[in-house]
C-alpha cells in the first residue's frame, strides 16, 4: 500500500516562493499527472516527494510512514529522470541493477528482475551496451526498467517524454501507460504536455504559481475546469472567455444574446471552441483566421472585440471577414467568477 | 576551405618542436648511446655501475610512491569539499592555488626554512621547553627526514594542481547522476566510489599523469632541504652534466627518467581507461 499525502507543503528557495502550501492526497496505485507551465513549482514538488529538495514547512507521507526527513533511499521511490540520467560508465545491464546492487540484492535475483524489465521496455538486446552507443529513445526505455526493477511502491517521473520526438513520444505514452497498469505502482508524473496529462492520467493536478488550482479526472478537469486559469490552460484551443452583464433574476446580456445563469452579482461567460455551432441566432463572430485541420476548421475571429476561436465542421465554407451567428450548447456554458477567477457552480 | 589548410595552421608549432624539442631529444639519445665517437652502452654500465645510482633510483620511486598517492586523496577531498560549497567557492580555490604560484625551489627554501636548525620548528620545540637546545633535522645521519620533509614540500606545492583538474572535472558531471544514483539507493560514500569517481576518470587521467611526470623530475626541493644528502635521479643527471662533465651518463639518467614517465603514464592510462561510448 502507497498511498501518498502531502500536507500543507511549502518551498521557498530565498525571497521566490515555489510552493504555497499544498495538500494533495495521492490514492494508492493511482496514476496522478502534475500539469503546468514551467515555473509553476510542479517538479519542485515531485522532487520534495522524492528527497532532492527539502521543504521549507509541510509533511510527506507515503504509506504510513512519514518520509520528509528521511534520504531517498530509505522512501521506497524509483524515479525517471527528464534527462534520463543513464550512468554513462556502466553498461545498460548494470544501468538497471544499479539500485538491485545498492539493495544488494542477489545476483541471481538481479539478474532475474533486469532480465524481466528489459523485456517489458524491449530492450533486451541492449544489454550489453553504453548509454553512449544508445539513441534518446532507447536511453528512455533503460531509465524506465531501472525505476521498474526497483519494483518500488512509488514512481516518480519527471517529464520523462520531454526530450523525444514527436513520433516516439506517441508511442512512448501509450507503451508507458500499459506498463504502469501493470506494475500496480502509485505514479506521479510531472508534464507540461496536456494531451499527455489527459491520456495518462487517473486524475490530474493542474498547478499555476505554485498552488494546485484543480485535482480532479482528466474528463472534469476539461469540462469542468475550477477555476478560469484550468480553462484558458486545457484544451487546444483554450476556452473563449467573454464578458457577462447582468439582467437580473440569473439572466446574463453576453454580447448581445441572453443566456441563463447563476444568480450572482457578477460572472464571466465562458465557452469551449468545440462547443459551438453556426445556427440563426448567436454570438455573432467575425472570423479573422480560418485554418482547416482536416477533421474540422479551426475559425479565429472577434465577438464584441474579444478574440474567440471556434472548431467548426470542414464542410462549411468560411472565409475571412465573414460574420456567423455561432451558439453555444446551453449545458457546456460554464461561468466564472471575474475577481476570484473561480468557477461559479 | 582549402584542405591543407589546417595542416598549414598547425605547421609552425609542429616546427617549433621539431626544431627545439625533437632535435635536441634526438640529441640526447645519441649522446647517451656513444663514447668518444662510438656507438656504446657504457654510459648506463658507468651509470649504473656507481654507487649512488641504486639509492637515486629508489629514492625517486618512494617519493613517488608516497606522494602521488596522498596527493590524490588530499586532491579529491579537497575538490569535493569546495564543490559542495555555496558561496565562497572561487575565494577557497585561489587560496589552495598559492603554492602553485612558487618556484620549486624557492618552495624548497619555505620548508628549509621551517626544518633547518636556526629554523621556525626548532625555535616553536626551544620556545615550548621541548627541545634544550636546537637540533638538526637534515642532517645525513637522518636521511628519513629529509626525506619525510622533501614529501611535506612536494604536498604543500603540487597537491593545488590536481585539485583544480579535479575540480574542473567534477564540475562537467551532470548533477542528474548523483541524484539518481541518491535515489537508487546509493549512501554518500557509494556515490562517490560508484558514480563520481568513474565519471571522473578523463580527469584523474590527467592529473595522474602530469603529477607522476612532476615527481620523477624532482630535483629544486630535494636540493635546497639537504644538498645531494638525498640523491634522486634529476639530481643525479645535474652532477654528471655540470659537476662530473660526463655528459653520456647525464644522458643515459636522462633516459632513465623518461623511460620512467612513459612506462608510467601508460600504466595511468590503461587503468583509468574509458570505453568508447561509456563518456558523458
Amino acid at each position: 500500500m502507497a498511498e501518498i499525502a502531502i500536507k500543507g507543503v511549502a518551498k521557498q528557495f530565498g525571497d521566490f516562493t515555489a510552493l504555497h502550501s499544498v495538500d494533495l492526497t495521492i490514492a494508492d496505485q493511482e496514476f496522478m499527472v502534475l500539469l503546468g507551465a514551467s515555473g509553476c513549482g510542479k517538479t519542485t514538488l515531485l522532487r520534495i516527494i522524492a528527497g532532492l529538495e527539502t521543504p521549507s514547512q509541510g509533511e510527506v507521507w507515503i504509506g504510513d510512514r512519514r518520509v520528509d526527513h528521511l534520504p531517498p533511499r530509505e522512501r521506497g521511490i524509483a524515479m525517471v529522470f527528464q534527462n534520463y540520467a543513464v550512468f554513462p560508465h556502466l553498461t545498460v545491464f548494470e544501468n538497471i541493477a544499479f539500485g538491485l546492487r545498492m539493495a544488494k540484492l542477489p545476483q541471481a535475483e538481479v539478474t532475474r528482475r533486469v532480465t524481466r524489465t528489459a523485456e517489458l521496455m524491449h530492450i533486451e538486446q541492449l544489454l550489453k551496451r553504453y548509454s553512449g552507443e544508445l539513441s534518446g529513445g532507447q536511453r528512455q526505455r533503460v531509465a524506465v526498467a531501472r525505476a521498474l526493477a526497483m519494483e518500488p511502491d512509488v514512481i516518480l517521473m519527471d517529464e520523462p517524454l520531454s526530450n523525444l520526438d514527436a513520433l516516439l513520444r506517441l508511442e512512448m505514452r501509450a507503451e508507458l501507460k500499459g506498463v504502469l497498469a501493470e506494475s500496480k505502482t502509485t505514479t506521479i508524473y510531472v508534464t507540461h504536455d496536456q494531451v499527455e496529462a489527459m491520456s495518462l492520467a487517473d486524475r490530474i493536478s493542474v498547478m499555476n504559481g505554485g498552488y494546485i488550482v484543480q485535482a480532479d479526472r482528466p474528463t472534469q478537469v476539461y469540462r469542468n475546469p475550477a477555476a478560469r486559469f484550468v480553462g484558458s490552460f486545457i484544451g487546444n484551443p483554450p476556452m473563449n472567455f467573454l464578458p457577462a452583464k447582468g439582467a437580473g433574476d440569473g439572466r446574463w446580456h453576453v454580447a448581445g444574446q441572453v443566456f441563463d445563469g447563476p444568480k450572482v452579482a457578477a460572472a464571466e461567460f465562458a465557452i469551449r471552441p468545440e462547443d459551438l455551432h453556426p445556427s440563426e441566432h448567436g454570438l455573432d463572430a467575425e472570423v479573422r483566421v480560418v485554418e482547416p485541420l482536416g477533421p474540422h476548421t479551426l475559425v479565429t475571429a472577434e465577438v464584441a472585440g474579444q478574440p474567440f476561436r471556434a472548431v467548426l465542421e470542414s464542410d462549411r465554407a468560411i472565409s475571412p471577414g465573414d460574420v456567423i451567428p455561432l451558439a453555444p450548447i446551453p449545458d457546456r456554458i460554464r461561468w466564472f467568477d471575474p475577481d476570484t477567477h473561480k468557477a461559479i457552480q | 576551405m582549402p584542405r591543407a589548410l589546417p595542416y598549414l595552421l598547425l605547421l609552425p608549432a609542429s616546427l617549433f618542436l621539431l626544431v627545439f624539442f625533437f632535435y635536441p631529444f634526438g640529441l640526447v639519445i645519441v649522446e647517451s648511446l656513444t663514447r668518444g665517437g662510438e656507438w656504446t652502452t657504457e654510459n648506463f654500465s658507468r651509470m649504473t655501475g656507481h654507487w649512488k645510482f641504486s639509492s637515486a633510483f629508489w629514492n625517486t620511486i618512494w617519493l613517488t610512491a608516497i606522494v602521488v598517492p596522498v596527493q590524490l586523496v588530499m586532491a579529491l577531498t579537497m575538490a569535493s569539499v569546495v564543490q559542495k560549497l555555496k558561496t565562497g567557492r572561487s575565494g577557497l580555490l585561489y587560496i589552495f592555488a598559492i603554492p602553485l604560484g612558487i618556484s620549486d625551489l624557492a618552495a624548497g627554501l619555505i620548508w628549509l626554512a621551517i626544518f633547518e636548525q636556526s629554523g621556525f620548528l626548532n625555535s616553536i620545540l626551544h620556545a615550548m621547553g621541548v627541545v634544550d637546545q636546537p637540533r638538526l633535522f637534515l642532517g645525513y645521519q637522518s636521511i628519513w627526514v629529509i626525506f619525510l620533509a622533501v614529501c611535506l614540500a612536494e604536498i604543500w606545492r603540487a597537491t593545488a594542481i590536481m585539485m583544480v583538474i579535479i575540480v574542473a572535472g567534477m564540475g562537467l558531471i551532470p548533477k542528474e547522476y548523483n541524484e539518481a544514483a541518491e535515489v537508487f539507493g546509493a549512501t554518500r560514500w557509494q556515490r562517490f566510489t560508484k558514480v563520481t569517481l568513474p565519471l571522473l576518470r578523463p580527469s584523474l587521467q590527467t592529473a595522474l599523469i602530469l603529477r607522476i611526470l612532476m615527481a620523477f623530475e624532482v630535483f629544486a626541493v630535494v636540493v635546497a632541504l639537504g644538498g645531494t644528502t638525498l640523491p634522486v635521479l634529476m639530481g643525479e643527471t645535474f652532477q654528471w652534466q655540470f659537476q662530473l662533465q660526463d655528459r653520456g651518463v647525464a644522458a643515459a639518467y636522462a633516459m632513465v627518467i623518461l623511460g620512467l614517465s612513459v612506462a608510467f603514464s601508460l600504466v595511468v592510462l590503461r587503468l583509468l581507461h574509458v570505453p568508447k561510448g561509456a563518456r558523458i
